[in-house]
């Protein structure tokens, strides 16, 4: 201890210098900056936003605003109803037509398929994501939408009995088109979370179900889907937020027609697809009114991804806690946000 | 219940009956038709970008720039060089920006802010960046940096738009990696006496690298096929430029004003461009996934 603590001027050999410490506060407290201005960078953005979109709510109020079935440019009136319903017909469409298949895609490749075939299998579906927005659009638009055509019109045609998706003549961009490339879009990452969460299902429970004589259909429906119920909801969610938010694709598919679409096959508009379509030229109240447009698709993907992460992160968490918390309990949480983010 | 053929006679009483074994054999099906279904696309997608794109890729189509002239027969569409190298450069600054921001969080959230209620509140914020829709941060842009200055559109300003795009991928896969590190390195680093930033840049960033690079290459193919940031940041132009400061043409902007165009010839360069930039992000996807293997970590 003497000898350690050998006076060098009035502090221990063992302490550095003043100086010596200089860089390690200033990274410490440099990058504790940058998180902070980070913070506030958003949180500026968004009162940026709000403060933009105010002339517009201040016309007709927020409620009147979301829910008022009236997109008039010329006439200076605002109602996002059209924008607002498009958005969520097209995106639940995508919900409806894309999470069975992705489910059905993580079920085969962790359940059923091959050894040897589950990492290139893995792999195509996760090209679907690579593919950018602008080219499912033009993909959509030049060559699924036309070939679709006839058939879209027999059903509209032999469905003509049901309000709202029969009669009508089907336009070649439409809603069920637009959900279609939707549902395509998010098959990737609802099959990538579903996978992820399949895959902290217990092998003893697997194996416990198929030892007291289940085939494997029932293994899978009575082991692995329940275990994983809340996983897979939190992964479709996250595959309606993005579905929500989608814009290029939507504004070259759904027709941008500021009413009301009569039928399934009719054209129609979404938030997004105004912004991208009409933002170029807008001027004054109409400008404001994108811009309420924006906040609305903004608070509307937060509260589905809020409802996404709890879900995911719950369902982690449970599969972790069930597998007698051994050290991949903090692992996997981050693991599959990981996923989320970067799918 | 009848017998299945092949069972030995002993096993016969544990067989499955032949409705539960129509039923798995059903089940089975339907997900492997599903899984094929969801295949279906994207041959379809590749096959159509080959068969259309490559029809109109020629050594012009990379060296010229697109000219205007849409609408009169017999003259020259011209090429996307504007677009490939707009999109390189505006790329090539969202990286610049967003890589170190990015990582630099990251490396506070692991290194420094751990589980204190800062920390939470920055992660619960990238999350909420996650989530925000592409087009959202190109408004954000516009209001501050076009509305707030009374300017108009820049290459720069698509950047930026882009770097918001790209900074919660960046950290929260640059988060994950950091946290696979061993603890045991630094703690042995810091035990032989190097401080605090000397174990950060000499021991946990070299250790994480290779996984780091493989979420900075995702992010950055996310980033260069995206146009709504672009519009109304960047804004479209005809001609090259190597200036951010001016409008700056890329290559998803370049696609979605050549969809909405009647005239066949330039549709079919809005196939060119589309099979150029889907060849460019798988490429980087691919670098992402080659060198994902090669890392120890994850």
């Amino acid at each position: 201890m003497d000898s350690a603590s050998m006076p060098a001027g009035d502090r221990s050999v063992l302490e550095r210098s003043p100086i010596a410490r200089l860089p390690d506060r200033a990274l410490r407290y440099g990058l504790t900056a940058l998180a902070i201005l980070i913070l506030a960078l958003i949180l500026y953005f968004f009162i940026r936003l709000v403060g933009e979109a105010r002339p517009a709510f201040a016309r007709a109020g927020v409620f009147g605003f979301v829910f008022n079935n009236d997109w008039n440019v010329g006439a200076e009136r605002f109602g996002a109803l059209p924008l607002v319903v498009g958005t969520l017909i097209t995106s639940g469409l995508a919900l409806l037509i894309g999470v069975p298949v992705a489910v059905a895609t993580a079920i085969y490749a962790t359940e059923l398929c091959p050894l040897r075939l589950r990492a290139p299998l893995t792999v195509l579906v996760e090209l679907l994501a690579a593919v950018p927005s602008v080219v499912y659009g033009l993909w959509g638009i030049f060559f699924l939408a036309p070939k679709l055509q006839p058939a879209e019109q027999w059903v509209a045609d032999r469905l003509s009995f049901l309000p709202f998706i029969g009669g009508g003549t089907v336009t070649i961009p439409n809603y069920f088109i637009t959900g279609l490339v939707l549902a395509i879009m998010i098959l990737p990452i609802v099959s990538a979370i579903s996978r992820e969460v399949m895959s902290t299902v217990p092998a003893d429970q697997k194996e416990a179900a198929l030892g007291l004589g289940a085939t494997r259909w029932e293994m899978i429906r009575m082991a692995v889907l329940p275990y994983c119920r809340a996983g897979i909801v939190g992964g479709a969610m996250l595959g309606l937020g993005r579905a929500i938010g989608e814009t290029i694709a939507v504004t070259i598919l759904i027709g941008n027609a500021p009413e009301l679409g009569s039928h399934l096959f009719g054209q129609g508009y979404s938030l997004a697809a105004v912004i991208a379509n009409e933002f170029g030229e807008a001027q004054g109240l109409h400008r404001s009114a994108l811009f309420a447009a924006g906040l609305v698709l903004f608070v509307l993907t937060l509260i589905v991804n809020g409802i996404a992460r709890a879900l995911v992160l719950r369902a982690s968490r449970a599969g972790g806690a069930r597998r007698g918390g051994d050290d991949q309990v903090g692992g996997v949480g981050p693991r599959v946000a990981g996923t989320a983010a970067g799918a | 219940m009848s017998v299945p053929r092949a069972a030995p006679p002993q096993l016969a009483r544990f067989a499955v009956s032949p409705a539960r074994r129509r039923r798995d054999r059903l089940a089975r099906g339907v997900i492997l038709a599903a899984t094929v279904l969801a295949l279906i696309p994207l041959v379809l997608i590749v096959y159509y970008l080959l068969r259309k794109g490559l029809g109109s890729w020629s050594g012009s189509f990379f060296s010229t720039n697109p000219t205007g002239n849409t609408f009169f027969k017999n003259s020259s569409i011209g090429g996307i060089k504007s677009a490939i190298l707009g999109t390189v450069e505006i790329v090539a600054l969202a990286s610049a920006i967003s890589i170190p921001v990015g990582i630099g969080v990251a490396v506070w959230l692991v290194e420094y802010g751990r589980d204190s209620r800062l920390a939470s509140t920055v992660r619960f914020f990238v999350d909420v960046l996650t989530g925000v829709p592409s087009i959202v941060f190109g408004l954000f842009i516009y209001i501050v940096l076009i509305v707030g200055t009374g300017s108009t559109y820049a290459g720069y300003k698509g950047a930026l738009a882009l770097s918001l795009l790209m900074l919660p991928v960046v950290i929260r896969s640059a988060e994950v990696i950091l946290l696979l590190v061993p603890a045991a390195l630094r703690e042995s680093a810091l035990a032989l006496g190097a401080p605090r930033w000397r174990v950060i840049f000499r021991i946990v960033l070299p250790t994480a690298l290779p996984g780091m690079v493989t979420g900075v290459l995702l992010a950055i193919a996310r980033a260069a096929g995206e146009t709504a940031p672009l519009l109304f940041t960047a804004g479209a132009t005809l001609k090259t430029n190597f200036n951010l400061g001016q409008f700056t043409n890329s290559l998803p902007v370049q696609i979605y004003s050549d969809v909405t165009s009647p005239t066949t010839a330039v549709v079919n360069r809005a196939w060119g461009s589309a099979l150029t930039l889907v060849t460019m992000i798988l490429l980087l996807n691919m670098i992402a996934r080659l060198v994902a293997r090669r890392s120890r970590l994850a």
